[in-house]
């Protein structure tokens, strides 16, 4: 550690930090544009800028420079003080003085340093500089002319994002940020620009001119559009979530967002389930609870167990999957199924549905296999650290799949799982790679295990772990990859069928008289049998509210306190940040209700004691936001037989980012993305 | 100052844009001469051999997208970067310029020395009316440049790769009549001036010859 001391604060630092990060280590608040600690450094803002004691009389950029045993460093003497001022007047010098009309108004870096940092006039009387805006797609919004040229969009897009499609074209007076050849960004993480902009110019598009953000009441969530669980903040104002936020944690999502997370959430003010439905004489009409609930209750008379289903879709809360399957145990059925994919998983262990690594595992790992995955547009966010590994270097990364464009280097070695088998045999060249290395990592996509031979794909994928050495005491190296936020939470308290129960073919294939779909839209309605009668119980009138004879109205992530298990089998917990809209209302709330109207009552009154039963039926659920990571020290495998791969090969996984649940089909925004990015290369492949 | 256009890619751009086998040459020397996996340090010598191309094959020395791309292709490197640097030199033309590309030097010796009078010939014979403007017949684009660190000779125009020293209006005249007839006159000095000697000949040492070559 090196010694320096801050303004007479002595801290203690690793070696090779810089000035910057000492002072912040010692609580010195130090402005800043350029400098952003995720990112490489550039320097070329000059607002850091500190004294240094026996160094050349002069001002120190702080975060370009190293630290040293025994500096002496000083934030807030005369010569800082006047130049920082006069960096301000640089950098206001071609600022234009617009705050009023730009949406960074109130959360801007350079409005709150130029009133801590700067001077309280103007001595520019000049005519100030016009860039003209770019086109950067359909989520970020260009005001060009407030660039401070800081370079962050630069190198976020660059370092992070891995899409080199930002840079700085000319020079001097007319130096640009842009792309220079327009085009939209095509990162699925283009919305942290936004965030990493210190200034307003690159904002939100969807949410231009929208609300202030003095306005907002800011509630902490759990984004649930894909499994890894990213840590969010929902800004709302009265009854609408105006914007969601990354919120830092570094365990999960650092401080990175993706894009459908970030500006799905238009969809959930349409097409939204705000009151009960019946069908009656074929037609769904609007309905009491009272009245949906009867309609349910009479046709659960006299039925047995086994003649009652139920499936849980992908973005359902833990609380609601506990009192569905409390329901199903209550009404004697063992029909449960929360895989609308049918992938295969064998649940006796956790490690073999789950991401044991943990995401900051694989900044330890040293050589990656990706198995039947496209991690960038499974889990964007999880990609980026990927992405920040390899940056490292001395990270072979192969995969077995459809060929993508991962952001990093991959080398394909093969499409099918009769991969695995050759990697297993050695006679596959990347097999000596993962056995050299000494964190070896597999990642295998729950779409792998989607097929017909998933529980040979799931066997055979841990069984060349074992072969090559990632299944130690001290590393996990085999990770499967989830997509649905609520698939590992609903394997975890077992909503799998029972011993004699049916599986999601068999529900759907009318061997159930009432099926119970709760936020189940990602199967196919038109297999459910005809004399099936089917109660959706969900938010959105998708696919399966369509098929449905009562709809019971639920709540969306953003409107219950709610918990999530993300694909490392870490619970965590979102908030409510607005009401459910009309008479919808929170989902293990309905089934309470219900189970009461039924004389089966559940045995929890409020949402503690529902999480005490959460916590009974699993530890992980007493364990919030901790994900511990456990070595392995049993190597059996699962169930299947890992020779019994077939050859057919792993098919692309997620087709279209932009629109893969009931929110996201809803969301306009989310359409305009799709014909931007998703539709014009469908039609050039065509 | 030079025009905002710098940062769009422009109208007339080729479609399609290769190196033919002399560039491929050039191309493989150079980047021969960096270590594997860093071959992106070529980006500015190759940047010349593509204007150089598109002197050899339209007439015109600049360097259009297409081939930035190209550049970013053959040396592995995202567009963009390419883009940058070729944005960023001055001595690279994104748009096309004319058969010779008059580089008038107006930083303060060059100034002082007279390139006012050397701008005003240029404008005159060509009929072009400001830097960055192609004459009508299309043979001479006129630029503004920034030091070209020959101030002893000042003030200086660069002719495409060709210094002439020591000019002023009677001398730009003739040069640029010369250009057009299709002849090229030899650069350097048009006062006769020996390399940076002073004017008139050697001041200093001088029993030294005349035809004494530097490094004598």
């Amino acid at each position: 550690m090196v010694k320096v001391v801050v303004d007479g604060i002595e801290v203690d630092v690793p070696p090779g930090s810089n000035v910057l990060q000492a002072c912040e280590a010692a609580g010195k608040e130090v402005p800043r544009f350029c400098y952003h600690e995720r990112l490489s450094v550039a320097g070329n803002c000059r607002m850091c800028l500190v004294e240094i004691e026996k160094a050349p009389p002069k001002p120190f950029a702080s975060c370009a420079y190293p630290v040293n045993e025994g500096m002496v460093v000083h934030t807030d003497t005369k010569m800082v003080r006047d130049a920082r001022r006069g960096v301000m007047e640089f950098l206001l010098i071609n600022h234009p003085l617009d705050c009023p009309i730009c949406d960074q108004g109130g959360e801007c870096d350079l409005q709150d340093q130029a009133v801590g940092y700067g001077s309280d006039v103007s001595r520019y009387e000049e005519n100030k500089r016009a860039v003209k805006d770019k086109y950067l797609g359909p989520l970020v919004k260009t005001v060009m002319t407030r660039c401070i040229h800081c370079t962050r969009c630069i190198r976020f897009s660059a370092e992070i994002a891995g899409t080199s499609e930002m840079g700085a074209t000319a020079r001097g007076e007319t130096m640009e940020v842009g792309t220079y050849v327009e085009k939209a960004l095509t990162s699925e993480l283009s919305g942290n620009l936004i965030d990493i902009c210190p200034v307003g110019a690159l904002t939100s598009k969807p949410y231009a001119f929208v609300a202030r953000p003095w306005e907002l009441k800011k509630t902490d969530s759990i984004d649930v559009f894909d499994a890894l669980g990213a840590n969010i903040r929902i800004d709302a104002r009265g009854p609408e979530v105006l914007r969601v936020l990354p919120r830092v944690n570094d365990d999960v999502n650092e401080e990175w967002l993706g894009d459908k997370s970030r500006f799905a959430i238009d969809g959930l003010k349409r097409r939204r389930l705000d009151t009960p439905w019946v069908r009656r004489n074929g037609k769904l009409e609007k309905a009491s609870w009272a009245d949906a609930f009867g309609a349910i209750a009479e046709k659960l008379h006299g039925l047995p167990g086994e003649k009652i289903g139920a499936v849980v879709g992908d973005l359902v809360d833990a609380e609601a999957i506990l009192a569905l399957k409390d329901l199903m145990g209550a009404l004697g059925s063992e029909n449960l199924d929360c895989r609308q994919d049918g992938a295969q998983v064998d649940r006796s262990r956790r490690d073999f549905y789950c991401f044991n690594s943990g995401v900051v595992g694989i900044e330890e790992a040293d050589a990656l296999l990706i198995i039947g995955s496209n991690p960038r547009r499974e889990s964007p966010v999880l990609n980026a650290r990927i992405k920040k590994r390899a940056n490292l270097g001395g990270f072979p990364v192969a995969a077995i799949g459809a060929t993508a464009d991962l952001t990093y280097p991959c080398t394909w070695i093969g499409i099918g799982p009769e991969t695995l088998t050759s990697l297993r045999t050695g006679s596959n060249a990347f097999a000596d790679v993962l056995k050299n290395a000494k964190k070896p990592m597999i990642i295998l996509g729950s779409s792998a295990l989607a097929r017909d031979d998933g529980a040979a794909v799931l066997a055979a994928a841990w069984a060349l772990a074992a072969s090559v050495g990632a299944l130690s005491q001290e590393w996990h190296g085999f990770n499967v990859l989830q997509q649905a936020a609520s698939r590992v939470g609903a394997l975890d308290l077992g909503f799998v069928p029972g011993a004699n129960g049916k599986g999601l073919g068999q529900m759907l294939g009318g061997e159930v008289d009432l099926l119970w779909l709760l936020g189940a839209d990602e199967l196919d309605t038109a297999k459910i049998g005809a004399s099936t009668f089917v109660v959706y119980q969900g938010h959105h009138g998708d696919r399966g509210a369509a098929r449905a004879d009562v709809i019971l109205p639920g709540a969306a992530y953003t409107e219950k306190n709610a918990t999530y298990v993300n694909t490392e089998g870490r619970a965590q917990r979102g908030f409510a940040a607005i009401f459910p809209p009309g008479e919808a209302r929170v989902d293990w709330r309905i089934l309470r209700a219900f189970s009461e109207q039924i004389g089966r009552t559940l045995p929890y009154n409020d949402l503690d004691q529902l999480r005490a039963h959460l916590e009974a039926a699993h530890p992980a659920f007493g364990r919030i936001d901790a994900a511990p990571r456990f070595g392995c020290s049993d190597l059996t495998g699962p169930s299947g037989n890992p020779d019994a791969v077939s050859a057919v090969k792993f098919a692309a996984t997620v087709a279209n980012y932009y629109q893969t649940d009931p929110i996201s089909r809803a969301s306009a925004t989310m359409q305009a993305c799709t014909d931007t990015y998703v539709r014009p290369v469908a039609q050039a492949a065509e | 100052m030079a025009d905002s256009s710098a940062h769009d890619a422009g109208e007339a751009q080729p479609t399609s844009f290769s190196f033919d086998d002399e560039s491929n040459a050039e191309i493989a020397v150079i980047v021969a001469k960096y270590p594997a996996g860093k071959q992106a340090s070529g980006v500015i010598p190759l940047l010349y051999v593509v204007q150089k191309q598109m002197k050899r094959q339209t007439g015109s020395a600049w360097v259009p997208r297409v081939a930035m791309d190209e550049i970013g292709r053959v040396l592995d490197m995202p567009p963009i970067r390419v883009y940058e640097v070729a944005t960023f030199y001055l001595m690279f033309n994104t748009k096309p310029v004319g058969t010779f590309h008059l580089q008038v030097c107006t930083t303060t010796p060059c100034w002082l020395r007279g390139s006012d009078d050397v701008v005003a010939a240029c404008k005159s014979e060509t009929g072009i009316t400001g830097f960055g403007e192609t004459s009508a017949d299309g043979v001479f684009t006129m630029t503004e440049v920034e030091c070209l660190g020959a101030c002893v000779n000042a003030p200086i125009l660069q002719v495409d790769d060709d210094f002439y020293e020591d000019m002023d209006a009677e001398s730009t005249k003739t040069l640029l009549a010369a250009l057009r007839r299709g002849e090229r006159p030899k650069p350097g000095s048009v006062i006769g001036r020996q390399t940076s000697a002073p004017v008139g000949g050697p001041a200093t040492l001088t029993n030294i010859g005349s035809n004494t070559q530097g490094g004598d």
